[in-house]
């Protein structure tokens, strides 16, 4: 058994509010193994964002980590002290914004900002340019000398999301975290964003944390499926598996409402019924047990813990 | 890095399609010509007394007159325009870098000292700056470093608090959290990142605040709490002609007109570069 790139371990997460403590992330587990691409999948407000903050330990102020580790090849990352954790980011983690208009420095040309961030390698100005250079060309960026003196609003989206990823891989991290990279874009481009990556993480051999609602761009592009919901993991396994066998309820209804599924045309897309619980005040017993059709009496009483093997769920009745 | 001189290289070109904008960069440029080579330019002495040619309408000898003691306006004038000008330029520079350092420290630093500085801030701008001007000139005298010390000192929280917001704006744009997240320091975010952003909407401030600062040296010196008498400035010159204005209005109109012809180049050239620079209102955005 290889060591994992990431291994996250019973990490709880809450934030201060006015109205209490809000309990974002609750003993969630997720293990990288290298040159995995792993896909974290929930709706809003499941903790994803959270959960990448707390990986590279940027947080907002109000949060607090209230258990557990992130173990990054056997560190704990919440252990590490300050200046080494910004050491690590960067350099052995790197990260991919959501929106590609405004994860870049507008005032800066696109070659400054790359071989700006290229400051802790010992390079001179001309390999820095050509590394940077060579990252754009990789990404798929036509003409990649030129694009290097325009300035960020001369780029159209996607080739700022390929120059953001360009950056993100610049020193070659052993885990790329990828927060909805694709979300701001349009569909074609995001198929285009997929491809590349795949191509880019056989390239580069790091691992790939990725995180989306599409559910089609997750099936297309990773290997293993985490499903959240309301802050805990509530299935995970290979994509195929957590796909074609889905076991968590939650799972089941977010596949029926994935739009991609729906044969006819329908006026009512289908939806999830109910809420997500209040995370502030959290009862007994299943998150998911309002908006489940099969909850049974265990359900209220009991919280369900994830079960083991490969394709586990936390359900009292998830069939096997 | 060649796309620095691009920058100037274009904002110089967009400068030339806006007359109004030219025109205040050439009064800028004229002004401060004349104040560097003030001692080559001026026919006279400015401290040369001839009493018996004492307030002269204009002669080809003393082209602007001479004022109350013989004294040539042009070149007390030339002269005036330097102490002007030195004022200006020392104080915005010191605070613009102090309020620079202050602003980023309340902007990126903990609530804590935000609330400290801003408190700093908003007492140093609730005195008027004349009172305050009084006050000081009354403690320690009226000097020329007194003028730039009370402008430094009202001036500070203009641009603290200016460089304070903008900052604060800044950093919570994702192209901060990304830079944070590749692992760059405090000192490289703002360095790298926040100056540069704010760069061009101090530099616009600063061009329009000369006037202010040149109009503040020309009041204060005028109430007699700027220069000591000898030494011509605009607002000596503004004083001692309002005494004799009955006698010989030449010294009034020439004291005043550098002053209007500073405050209307340095806004038409302030105005025009934040029209320039700021990416929103710019016309082409065709590739450096």
């Amino acid at each position: 058994m290889t060591t994992p790139v990431l291994d996250i371990r019973d990490l709880s997460v809450s934030y201060h509010t006015d109205r209490g403590l809000l309990r974002a992330l609750r003993h969630v587990n997720i293990q990288i193994q290298p040159g995995r691409i792993i896909g974290i999948v929930g709706e809003s407000g499941c903790g994803k964002s959270t959960l990448i903050a707390a990986i590279i330990r940027l947080l907002a102020p109000n949060a607090q980590i209230d258990g557990g580790s992130v173990l990054f090849r056997r560190n704990d990352l919440l252990g590490l002290d300050p200046e080494d954790m910004r050491a690590l980011r960067g350099d052995e983690i790197s990260l991919v914004f959501q929106d590609p208009m405004t994860s870049l420095n507008p005032v800066m040309t696109i070659g400054r900002q790359m071989t700006n961030i290229q400051y802790r390698e010992n390079r001179s100005k001309a390999q820095m340019l050509a590394r940077a250079t060579s990252l754009l060309e990789r990404v798929g960026i036509a003409d990649p000398a030129e694009q290097l003196k325009r300035y960020p609003h001369h780029l159209s989206g996607g080739m700022r999301q390929r120059v953001a990823i360009a950056m993100a891989l610049m020193t070659e991290p052993a885990l790329l975290i990828a927060d909805e990279p694709t979300t701001a874009l349009d569909a074609t481009l995001e198929v285009q964003i997929i491809h590349r990556l795949q191509q880019l993480q056989r390239d580069f051999g790091c691992a790939i944390l990725f995180i989306s609602h599409h559910l089609g761009v997750i099936a297309e592009l990773c290997d293993e499926v985490v499903v959240m919901y309301a802050g805990e993991v509530v299935e995970s396994g290979t994509t195929r598996d957590v796909f074609l066998k889905a076991r968590h309820p939650y799972t089941r209804k977010l596949l029926e409402c994935d739009p991609a599924r729906i044969e006819q045309a329908t006026r009512n897309l289908p939806v999830i019924a109910g809420k997500l619980p209040d995370l502030v005040d959290i009862r007994e017993g299943c998150v998911f047990r309002s908006r489940c059709d099969s909850s049974i009496d265990r359900c209220a009483r009991q919280r369900p813990a994830l079960d083991g093997g490969d394709h586990c769920a936390a359900c009292h009745v998830a069939g096997q | 890095m060649s796309s620095r001189s691009d920058f100037f290289r274009e904002t110089f070109a967009s400068l030339r399609k806006d007359p109004l904008g030219m025109m205040g960069l050439i009064i800028v440029v004229v002004i401060l010509l004349s104040a560097i080579f003030a001692s080559l330019l001026a026919p006279h002495d400015p401290l040369e007394v001839d009493v018996y040619n004492r307030l002269q309408d204009p002669t080809w000898q003393h082209l602007l007159g001479t004022d109350q003691l013989g004294r040539d306006v042009l070149s007390r004038v030339l002269f005036g325009g330097r102490i002007a000008l030195k004022v200006a330029l020392v104080a915005i520079s010191v605070s613009l870098g102090v309020g620079l350092l202050l602003g980023m420290l309340a902007g990126f630093g903990p609530t804590w000292l935000d609330r400290l500085l801003v408190v700093c801030f908003d007492t140093l701008r609730s005195f008027p700056t004349i009172m305050f001007a009084l006050a000081i000139v009354a403690l320690i005298g009226p000097s020329l470093n007194t003028v730039i010390g009370v402008i430094i000192i009202t001036s500070i929280p203009v641009y603290a608090r200016i460089v304070r917001t903008q900052t604060q704006a800044l950093r919570n744009q994702d192209f901060i959290l990304a830079e944070r997240a590749m692992g760059a320091s405090t000192a490289r975010i703002l360095g790298d990142h926040i100056l540069p952003n704010i760069a061009a909407p101090l530099l616009i401030l600063a061009s329009m605040d000369v006037p202010a600062v040149v109009g503040m040296e020309a009041g204060l010196s005028f109430l007699g709490l700027g220069v000591s008498p000898p030494t011509a400035s605009w607002g000596s010159i503004l004083n001692d002609g309002y005494s004799y204005l009955r006698n010989s209005p030449w010294p009034i109109i020439a004291g005043g007109i550098p002053l209007i012809l500073v405050t209307l180049g340095f806004t038409f050239f302030g105005e025009s570069l934040r029209d320039i620079l700021d990416p929103k209102l710019r016309r082409k955005g065709g590739a450096s």
